[in-house]
């Protein structure tokens, strides 16, 4: 064996054992939450409010209070991001308007998410009066997650072969019916994704909704968008920091449901992009 | 004008009228934060604000130095960046060129598994494992320090900067790789001559994206760092970020006052920061597509 294979050998097995250093903490951390925290699920803990300063009880206003945040989020970025996905794809010219909007998207994906709850704050709950609320913690959500969305979007909608275009127009077809009709079908699945995935990141937020709409302790369920809710993120931050004596099995079971929910919501487009994968035709 | 006519036309403006609204978003956001902190300057002097040494805002007269925050969050950055930027490549050159195709997408889907972590659930480990951990093993005074924050922002960084530094890996051209082989080069004299340098710009890129990541992180090291507003002396130490004191004392302060408006100008400071890494990461972006 000559020394360029023998030092060969070496860099790969370097290697091999960086990937095991960064694997086996991931591996670690998840084993860590799910043995320590799935034990201390039960129903109760899923159905009930908390009890007794937080100490008892489980965590069903947060769990609530999650879902109602995604789903305003979802209402207010998915059509904006799409639109303007569309437009980026179907519609800009390459001019100085088009450059400013791509350098919006990179600038918004790059802002901390504690800025977007100050910026939140300032214009949703101060100077626009919702107070904090579900709509101005929604609408923060979703300026965050437009990035990732148009990202996902344009690219699902780059990747329609160019020829399914012409041949729509070419048959006479507008410019529209031909997006609605020949291109945005084909788009679907990565758009699902994209959408699925930002969302997932926007259920764990804490920083956007410390000041927009996070409630410390609200058991009863918001009957208004101009209601404050209870969300899990702020709830494992709250129980972990702020609540002494805390029973850090109840700490454990807020992680793993909060982990749990991520998860599946990722896994979700996971086997989206599987099944429409295995679909498409060209 | 038929019904058709109007409502594409109507869809068509609401298209374009999106695209705009993207742009009007950032300008909004800029606005919002710049129009807050500049209140700020109107009792009290950016000179002070900038190179204070001392962030004590409740005391009598308070005082806003940034530089202590600043410092804070330089220090976990850069202990981070220091931990999973050798890490980072390292994996994903192992991702690109050595792992079987099997192991590559077991890999690739930890790694994803890894970024959807939520913050606040690694910062909860900070507090109940790592911190603890650290502290006896290392005998030190407290668990909650910069390094702690640091060793958690590293693994946050991570999938961010493995998964663009194995596209810029495996984005480079065969025909290199080919000359290489063709020259007598074994796979490990390839990858470190020809791939790793032409993925340069890349790599880089991704790196930039990790420190915007790390820098905007505010719940991990709100959570495990100690949070005392001092310029600390070693990573060591209890500190505190920029982020970590805008999520900590907002809650605290009565709106319109000058310690409200100080947090809006460290959110400026933080806005404008991050701006600047992330149009260096885009820019390297664009290099290396070319």
């Amino acid at each position: 064996m000559n020394f360029a294979r023998v030092r060969e050998k070496i860099a790969f097995i370097l290697l091999g054992a960086t990937m095991l250093i960064i694997v086996l903490p991931i591996l670690l951390i998840i084993w860590y939450i799910v043995s320590n925290g799935a034990g201390a699920v039960t129903w109760e803990f899923i159905t009930q409010p908390p009890r007794n300063g937080m100490k008892q009880g489980g965590i069903m206003p947060a769990i609530v209070g999650t879902i109602i945040l995604i789903t305003g989020t979802m209402a207010f970025s998915l059509p904006l991001g799409i639109l303007s996905a569309i437009y980026l794809v179907e519609y800009a010219k390459d001019n100085f308007f088009t450059r400013l909007i791509k350098l919006s998207i990179v600038n918004l994906s790059g802002i901390p998410s504690i800025v977007y709850g100050l910026f939140g704050f300032t214009l949703f709950v101060v100077y626009c009066k919702f107070g904090a609320s579900i709509l101005a913690g929604a609408l923060t959500l979703a300026i965050m997650s437009l990035p990732v969305i148009i990202t996902a979007t344009k690219e699902a909608l780059e990747a329609v072969p160019q020829s399914f275009r012409e041949i729509s127009l070419s048959l006479g077809a507008t410019k529209w019916q031909t997006i609605r009709n020949c291109v945005l079908p084909y788009a679907i699945p990565g758009i699902l994704t994209g959408t699925v995935l930002s969302l997932s990141r926007a259920a764990g937020e804490t920083a956007p909704i410390l000041f927009t709409v996070a409630a410390f302790y609200l058991p009863r369920l918001p009957h208004s968008l101009f209601d404050q809710v209870m969300a899990m993120p702020y709830h494992l931050y709250v129980i972990s920091t702020q609540v002494p004596n805390m029973p850090l099995k109840l700490s454990f079971a807020t992680g793993f449901v909060l982990i749990m929910v991520v998860f599946l919501m990722n896994l979700v487009s996971i086997v989206l992009r599987a099944h429409f994968r295995k679909k498409k035709q060209w | 004008m038929s019904p058709g006519k109007i409502s594409e036309y109507i869809i068509e403006s609401l298209i374009k009228l999106s695209g705009l609204i993207i742009v009007g978003f950032v300008i909004l956001i800029f606005l919002f934060l710049f129009r807050d902190a500049v209140s700020l300057f109107g009792g009290y002097s950016p000179g002070a604000f900038l190179f204070g040494r001392n962030w004590l805002p409740i005391s009598e007269p308070p005082q806003f130095g940034i530089l202590p925050l600043l410092i804070g969050s330089v220090y976990v950055t850069a202990g981070a960046i220091i931990i999973c930027v050798p890490l980072g490549v390292a994996a994903a050159m192992y991702i690109a060129e050595v792992a079987p195709k099997s192991l590559k997408h077991i890999l690739k889907s930890l790694i994803e598994i890894l970024a959807s972590i939520p913050s606040v659930v690694l910062g909860f480990i900070g507090i109940v494992w790592l911190g603890p951990f650290l502290k006896n093993t290392f005998g030190l005074t407290t668990g909650m320090c910069g390094l702690t924050g640091s060793l958690l922002l590293a693994f946050m960084a991570m999938p961010t900067i493995i998964s663009i530094s194995e596209d810029a890996l495996v984005s480079v051209p065969r025909t290199f790789k080919e000359a290489a082989y063709g020259l007598g080069a074994t796979k490990w004299q390839m990858l470190w001559r020809v791939m790793l340098p032409s993925a340069a710009s890349g790599i880089i890129a991704g790196i930039m994206l990790g420190i915007g990541r790390v820098i905007g992180e505010t719940m991990v090291v709100m959570m495990v760092t100690g949070n005392a507003p001092v310029i600390p002396e070693s990573i060591l130490q209890p500190l505190r970020t920029l982020t970590a004191t805008i999520a900590g004392e907002m809650g605290e302060t009565v709106s319109g006052s000058e310690h409200y408006y100080a947090l809006f100008a460290v959110g400026l400071a933080l806005f404008i920061i991050t701006f600047i890494i992330n149009l260096i990461a885009d820019i390297s972006l664009q290099k290396a597509r070319k």
